[in-house]
């Protein structure tokens, strides 16, 4: 991708109080890319997201936005319990665009007749899905999601997926994902960014999904929606630095497609 | 007809209620309950500095429901629901504010009016105050709608959307402190948590959408208002807590309706 960077973080560190939940990230996302950070809980995963919109203050280094650049987010879950009554329509319209628009983007995430449905009763798929509609009518120019495809089956996550991959298609967007699981990824990701406190590695997916065992696990999602992120780690931490990144990685294809199987226990 | 201290009651008990009502979802969305309680137990303390220093109690009051709700939210950081430090602080405040009272010299307070107000004695300057402060909160309410309810369901989402939620978070305290100074009078310190919460968690079964629930709210105030006056003038009941207690009548009929009506409904679903 030679597209103009969006979103650059340099030597960036972020704190939570005592803890370093991240330290020295280099970081960018050019116009029109996907780019998946995974890693395991606890890796800083989502407080990279949140630092790269502004929503984490560097305790070191620096972030630097883009001009122009229009972010829609989608949030891991919203603070919504059951004593905010919000519809679908009114969550979408707090985020602006008119009625038409609105039902466009419901239309165009493949969830049309949510409209008038409670926020709080949505299941998990429509629930994202009505993130992503909110995310799309804020016309970005970077969609960012954070866990998108969590409590989704692997049909669902698959369906995301396409749905994602669409959605860059048509509106020429970049995409900035996190990602539940440490192996398996959007097949149209263009970088894959493994988190570890650090950056541990980060390169390009290898697509597998034309292999059977996975096939099996995973279905036949006709444009092969997931691919399995295959990295060794060469790299040794010290007790210190980071300690319990003890995190499985590498391995054959077959032992990471269990590993994404039973990913829900390991969780 | 201002003339009659009965209409100026009513009048003050339902600028109160329509004030409260927006503001009280919003404590009920936040989980500020105790938050609320706070702000409005620094209100005894406002009084009595008011007094001391003689400046205008609607200012003693305001400065101090806002100095807490400043405190409280530096030092709780980015949670209102710090509970513990919460409760510490809105009880430190009402006691310090009744002993600060005991040191008054040469008044004798009418602590009681404070604690649990005192509606009948409301003036038509209180009421100028308490409508004036009800149209200043109803507009900053109005004017930060979007981005407080956006700031509500997530900071994260409010940030990346080009809001700032302290901003809004400071909005949502200074109508706060702003309601506290205005419904002292009308059910007291004691009592003005229960004016936000009870209303809005009446109007939640009702309402599809936070405007809806608002309105519902604004409408239960109103209605518990008069009716906590009637109360009061048949029966020679405090004014105060005949309200809150006409209030939580109306959550109590809201809720068994409700519950009876999703009952029917299932089991009307249930049959073929």
């Amino acid at each position: 991708m030679s597209g103009r960077a969006l979103i650059t973080a340099r030597g960036l560190g972020v704190r939570h109080g005592a803890t370093q939940a991240l330290r020295d990230v280099d970081f960018e996302v050019r116009a029109g890319e996907i780019v998946t950070l995974i890693g395991p809980n606890g890796s800083g995963k989502t407080t990279l997201l949140r630092a790269l919109i502004g929503a984490a203050a560097p305790s070191a280094g620096t972030v630097t936005r883009a001009k122009g650049l229009r972010i829609g987010y989608a949030p891991q879950r919203l603070a919504l319990d059951r004593t905010m009554p919000m519809t679908v329509a009114r969550f979408l319209a707090l985020g602006g665009g008119g009625r038409t628009e609105r039902a466009a983007a419901l239309e165009e995430v493949g969830a049309p007749d949510i409209a008038e449905r409670q926020l709080a009763a949505l299941s998990g798929g429509q629930f994202q899905r009505a993130l992503l509609a909110r995310a799309l009518l804020r016309k970005p120019t970077l969609l960012a999601l954070d866990e998108p495809t969590q409590g989704l089956d692997q049909p669902g996550v698959a369906a995301f997926y396409a749905l994602v991959a669409r959605v860059r298609r048509t509106l020429g967007c970049a995409v900035l994902m996190v990602s539940h699981d440490l192996h398996v990824v959007m097949r149209e990701s263009d970088r894959v960014v493994c988190l570890n406190g650090h950056v541990c590695c980060e390169g390009a997916p290898t697509i597998v999904s034309a292999s059977p065992a996975y096939r099996a696990l995973f279905g036949t999602e006709p444009e092969g929606a997931l691919a399995l992120y295959r990295h060794a780690h060469d790299h040794r931490h010290d007790g210190a630095e980071a300690p319990g990144c003890g995190h499985g990685h590498g391995g054959p294809v077959a032992q990471a497609a269990a590993q994404a199987a039973t990913a829900e226990r390991v969780d | 007809m201002l003339d009659d201290f009965l209409v100026r009651a009513m009048l003050a008990g339902v600028g109160a209620a329509l004030a409260a009502a927006p503001l009280g979802c919003f404590v009920v969305w936040r989980r500020m309950a105790y938050f609320g309680d706070a702000t409005a137990h620094a209100a005894v303390l406002g009084v009595t500095l008011a007094l001391a220093t003689e400046a205008p109690l609607f200012a003693g009051v305001l400065a101090a429901a806002l100095a807490m709700a400043a405190l409280i939210s530096v030092a709780s950081g980015r949670a209102f629901a710090a509970d513990t430090l919460l409760g510490v602080a809105a009880h430190s405040a009402l006691a310090a504010g009744l002993v600060a009272a005991a040191f008054l010299p040469g008044v004798r307070l009418d602590l009681m009016g404070y604690l649990f107000g005192d509606i009948l004695a409301v003036s038509r300057a209180d009421l100028a105050l308490i409508w004036l402060g009800a149209a200043g909160i109803w507009g900053l309410m109005a004017w930060r709608w979007r981005a407080l309810l956006t700031a509500t369901l997530s900071e994260d989402l409010a940030v990346a959307e080009g809001i700032d939620p302290r901003l809004e978070r400071l909005a949502l305290m200074l109508a706060l402190a702003l309601l506290v100074a205005l419904a002292l009078k009308v059910v007291g310190a004691l009592l003005i948590t229960a004016l936000l919460i009870i209303p809005a968690a009446a109007a939640r079964g009702l309402a599809r959408t936070p405007e809806a629930m608002a309105g519902f709210a604004a409408l239960f105030g109103a209605a518990a208002s008069l009716a906590g006056l009637r109360l009061s003038w048949t029966q020679d009941t405090p004014a105060g807590p005949s309200i809150v207690l006409a209030a939580a009548g109306v959550f109590l009929a809201v809720t068994l309706v409700g519950a009876v009506a999703r009952a029917w409904r299932d089991g009307a679903r249930a049959k073929p």
